[in-house]
């Protein structure tokens, strides 16, 4: 081992914020079906304690064995809308409440799967279960919840979509005074994918096994100090630099994910290699853009830089590790990302121009807080915006905007933590009422004659 | 079974003294150390063979980073698997 590598991932860790984001155990709820709800959350309440009950020492373990952080132990489960679907009560938000004691036992700082996946269609559970979001999200503190509501082989099913702009509202309505943070724990999906450890959007697919370790790693600060090193350099040089960075990276997530795996006597399911940015000084995304050229993110070319830096990540990582999944790319969260509140709090970023990075970034429209008199027609012309985006490019996109009760445009909400804080941003005053209430689905788009 | 312990921070007398001797108390053999100063700041990289220890590795790290608070430099400890797999393919 040269010295120079040793120093160099120790800088890596101590200066430049690199750490594992979250260590995540996927557990299937499929057998806690049964009529009677309260029986339900029973079993849902002891087989997760079961299962997940050494995972936060675990990951204390090897934090201190590898002397690498690992900032969020989490859990994610089944859609509760399965699981639910036999009760015969109505009342899904205990559930929710049985999950919350779940995580508080096992002392995971969030647990993701309240939610369904309806994109060509609701069955029973999945219209119950999304009724009781705001009620279930207000209600409890580490659930987190989201909806599929379309996907390119389905296409958009916009009653969810005109739904989902109602639920939104309520949702922020009920957790007005924490400044409508409930939203913040919701997202709304195109394409989802079902192994992601990253919340909110975290949940264990109908595909997954019994239970499953997924890892995420990430490291913006690593990323955007790399390339400030590579100095004035072409883009076939930058693109380089970024993959050398993002191997390196993953290769510690995959390091982790092994270890985790053999110690919880748990299958390993992937590496989620996401650039996902924190509120501290140094672990921006935006930093990224900036450090590429660009005097602020949100001028043009940032579309440009961002797609270069989440393929780069992509190519990067995924030879690092066995098994890539989950979302992997770059995460722009607004609230989450000191440099995008800054483009944004200038007057340099709107979110027209965060639709577009979307089309070329790994999720969507993320932690965007918007004025709390936002008509619910309007969240979900946003929300069809952002999922045709998704739908037509056979990605992933997502919706997670916060319409803060009581905020007006250039208004800050803080979140505190992780979450950050939000400038309320401004959305089209135009109405998407006519457009979004004709219900029904939009067809599925060809995937051939492609221009 | 190899360790990575780094020290970082004001040079002042025994750093290297300090370390070795909790190394010694538990058995744990140094295989290679570099030192030197950066920009003022003692640098020290040793690489320890943690197979014959006497303690738990965990709390070997947490021995050696409670001296360094003690001493006022930074003092990590960590399990050699993590460089290898970030430089080693």
């Amino acid at each position: 081992m040269q010295i120079y590598d040793i120093m160099q991932t120790i800088r890596m860790i101590q200066q430049e914020h690199l750490d594992i984001r979250t260590i995540t155990m996927g557990i299937s709820l499929r057998d806690c079906a049964h009529e009677d709800i309260d029986r339900v959350c029973d079993k849902v309440y002891d087989k997760i304690t079961t299962y997940a009950k050494d995972l936060v020492s675990t990951g204390e373990y090897i934090e201190k064995k590898y002397g690498i952080p690992i900032v969020n132990k989490r859990i994610s489960v089944t859609p509760v809308s399965l699981v639910a679907e036999s009760c015969r009560s109505k009342e899904y938000e205990k559930l929710a409440l049985a999950l919350d004691r779940a995580a508080e036992t096992t002392g995971v700082n969030f647990i993701g799967g309240y939610g369904a996946l309806v994109h060509k269609g609701y069955t029973k559970g999945d219209e119950r279960l999304i009724e009781s979001i705001p009620a279930a999200l207000s209600q409890t503190k580490r659930v987190c919840s989201f909806v599929n509501v379309a996907t390119t082989k389905a296409g958009i099913n916009m009653d969810a979509v005109l739904q989902m702009g109602d639920i939104i509202k309520d949702l922020a309505y009920r957790t007005k005074d924490e400044g409508s943070l409930g939203c913040a724990k919701l997202v709304v999906f195109s394409n989802v994918p079902e192994d992601n450890p990253f919340m909110a959007g975290a949940f264990h697919g109908i595909g997954e096994g019994e239970c499953v370790i997924n890892v995420g790693v990430s490291g913006p600060g690593v990323v955007q100090k790399a390339i400030k090193r590579a100095g004035d350099c072409d883009f076939s040089e930058l693109s380089n630099t970024i993959k050398k960075t993002a191997f390196k990276i993953t290769r510690m997530g995959q390091l982790v994910a092994q270890e985790a795996s053999k110690m919880l006597g748990v299958p390993f399911g992937i590496v989620d290699l996401s650039l996902a940015p924190t509120p501290a000084i140094g672990d921006s995304v935006a930093h990224i853009l900036e450090s590429m050229g660009l005097e602020v993110t949100g001028a043009h070319g940032t579309t440009a830089a961002l797609a270069m830096l989440n393929d780069a990540v992509k190519k990067g990582g995924t030879m690092a590790s066995s098994h890539v999944g989950g979302l992997s790319g770059a995460f722009i969260p607004v609230s989450e990302d000191a440099g995008m509140i800054d483009a944004v709090s200038r007057g340099a970023l709107s979110i027209e121009k965060l639709e577009a990075m979307t089309a070329v970034c790994s999720v969507g429209l993320d932690m965007i807080v918007v004025p709390g008199d936002t008509p619910a027609s309007t969240i979900s012309g946003i929300i069809a915006d952002e999922i045709a985006i998704g739908v037509v490019n056979t990605k992933t996109t997502a919706v997670r905007v916060i319409p803060a009760y009581g905020k007006k445009v250039g208004d800050s909400v803080e979140f505190g933590g992780l979450l950050g804080s939000g400038p309320c941003m401004a959305v089209s005053p135009y109405s998407s009422e006519g457009f979004v209430k004709r219900g029904g689905r939009i067809p599925a788009p060809l995937q051939s004659l492609k221009n | 079974m190899n360790a990575v312990i780094s020290v970082i921070g004001n040079d002042a007398r025994g750093i290297i003294y300090r370390v070795s001797k909790i190394l010694y108390e538990h058995d744990v053999n140094i295989l290679d150390i570099s030192q030197t100063i950066m920009q003022e700041l003692f640098t020290m990289v040793m690489v320890v063979d943690i197979s014959t220890s006497k303690v738990d590795f965990i709390k070997l790290v947490e021995e050696l980073d409670a001296l360094g608070r003690e001493i006022g430099v930074e003092i990590h400890t960590q399990h050699a698997d993590i460089f290898k797999s970030m430089h080693r393919i």
